[in-house]
């Protein structure tokens, strides 16, 4: 049976996917304006965390209006607590893109610094997360969703040796210490945007499958539903 | 948007969405592995049982083998479209059904563990422990006092300051009390409908059953008296077996403790109310809970 339900359903999940659309611009718009130098753009990407906090307040506000006048149960309840977290998740996604511009701006206040290590690495990866776990939202792909789960202690991983990286730089160059210091703050908001993307997984996975996996010590094989 | 979620969004554009469609993935596993747990939950202190039991009206079988098990001072809800045979499986739970002729039955239903049906059980008295209420409140053309003291009378119980502290102490239990006490003698059926409900829930648990039976208590009362009757459902909970059929799906969630799903006579799932209504095991659970049919 078809639902007029429905229809409010399909509308928040687009507009959560355009919320993921505008947030992974953001990201790949910051890593364009650190490594091209572009603090125009990096404004740019500034201007546009208004609309993602609106975007989120729209959604929210859909999300309240079904709660509050459908009952939703089952996966529909799951649904829309899934995308009313995503949606805080996606928000702080848009912050840390905005922290990354502003690092970007400080940036371009010094001069040329040309060892960015890993940072496109660790742009593109927490990037990658972000996509993949929308995509794992929009297809309802638990694997998927798992598979982005697990990634993050390898976002980890680049962020330490990013750092330590770094950090030797500045012992034979004392100039290097300012933009030294910008990017490890770049480099710390990636890894939380990984951090963000690891939630909206789990989000997916609570959607999908019913299991909460947040805080597990290993995946979600041990916490699968038991049927 | 990424090329990958722009994609699949337009992918999906062809087909209409709904949160619980068709998954990529291993999410469908949920709902293809073994499903036996899907109407076995774990229950305590079960106090009744029903094994494979069956029941036909003339030759239409009703209740296709129910087997399952109910607890103890807990408040279990049966859900499922008309027609589903919760009522039946209700009225089988106090012999109810001996009333319609063509009525025939296999399995077993245990009470305390010993079969309702046995050729040695008084029906009276069963019925005395496991009470009921039904959907359309029917007090006695007598005064609220004699209706609650009905039972008792029934019993051999005749001596006045008994018989008023049963009727004291059920229409307290009942909520009723505060509302009636100082007309006692008036006519039960002069009575809003939400009060004659809640008199005969007193008059239930008057002669002090272990079970009470509800069978839509709540379809003909308004969203006030509705919910008087759930809180003291939820009162009694501690004191009775309580075993509600609804239809109104958020009665079921909010009120009880375990819920099980009938579907065409079968018992298609039973769990934690929780359980059922944020995660069900079975596809035909959750398209019937989110009202994608029923």
């Amino acid at each position: 049976m078809t639902r007029h339900v429905d229809e409010e359903y399909d509308h928040i999940r687009q507009s959560l996917l355009r919320m993921g659309g505008l947030v992974e611009e953001m990201i790949e718009n910051s890593r364009r304006a650190l490594l091209d130098r572009d603090s125009g753009l990096a404004s740019r990407v500034i201007g546009e965390d208004r609309k993602v906090d609106e975007t989120e307040k729209q959604i929210d506000e859909l999300c309240h209006g079904v709660l509050a006048l459908q009952q939703p149960t089952a996966v529909d309840l799951r649904f829309l607590v899934a995308v009313m977290k995503i949606t805080t998740d996606l928000e702080r996604v848009g912050d840390l893109a905005c922290n990354i511009c502003r690092s970007v701006r400080d940036l371009h206040g010094e001069p040329p610094f040309g060892a960015y290590g890993e940072a496109g690495a660790l742009f593109l990866a927490a990037r990658r997360m972000v996509s993949e776990s929308l995509d794992a939202f929009l297809r309802r792909d638990a694997d998927l969703a798992m598979e982005v789960w697990r990634r993050d202690d390898e976002i980890d991983r680049v962020y330490k040796r990013f750092v330590r990286e770094l950090l030797e730089s500045t012992q034979s160059d004392r100039q290097a210490v300012a933009p030294t210091f910008q990017l490890i703050l770049i480099g710390r908001s990636l890894e939380r945007i990984a951090d963000h993307a690891t939630n909206i997984a789990e989000d997916v996975i609570y959607y999908v499958q019913g299991v909460d996996i947040r805080h597990a010590e290993t995946d979600y094989g041990s916490a699968k539903k038991g049927v | 948007m990424s090329q990958s979620t722009e994609a699949a969004a337009l992918s999906s554009l062809s087909v209409p969405f709904r949160p619980g469609g068709v998954a990529d993935g291993s999410a469908s596993l949920a709902m293809s592995e073994d499903i036996a747990r899907a109407t076995q939950p774990q229950i305590e202190n079960s106090v009744l049982e029903a094994r494979d039991f069956c029941l036909w009206y003339g030759e239409k079988q009703a209740l296709k083998n129910i087997s399952m098990e109910v607890p103890e001072k807990q408040i279990t809800a049966f859900i499922g479209p008309s027609g589903c045979g919760k009522s039946t499986l209700l009225r089988s739970i106090n012999r109810l059904n001996d009333l319609v002729p063509s009525v025939r039955v296999d399995g077993d239903i245990l009470f305390e563990g010993e079969s309702v049906f046995g050729a040695e059980v008084d029906t009276n008295l069963l019925r005395k422990r496991v009470g009921m209420v039904f959907q359309k409140s029917n007090p006695f053309p007598k005064s609220i006092y004699e209706n609650v003291a009905y039972g008792c009378r029934i019993q051999g119980i005749s001596h006045r300051t008994e018989l008023d502290e049963i009727v004291e102490r059920s229409l307290r239990s009942s909520a009723l009390w505060d509302e009636v006490k100082d007309r006692l003698d008036d006519v039960a059926t002069g009575l809003s409908g939400g009060q004659q409900q809640r008199l005969c829930i007193a008059r239930a648990i008057a002669v002090e059953p272990e079970v009470i039976l509800f069978d839509e208590p709540c379809s003909a009362l308004d969203p006030i008296a509705t919910a008087k009757i759930e809180e003291l459902m939820k009162e009694l909970r501690h004191q009775y077996t309580q075993v509600i059929v609804t239809h109104n799906m958020q009665q079921a969630s909010r009120i009880s403790d375990f819920t099980a799903f009938l579907y065409l006579g079968e018992l298609i799932e039973y769990g934690p109310t929780k359980s059922v209504f944020i995660n069900p095991i079975r596809q035909q659970t959750e398209d019937y809970i989110t009202g994608r049919f029923g």
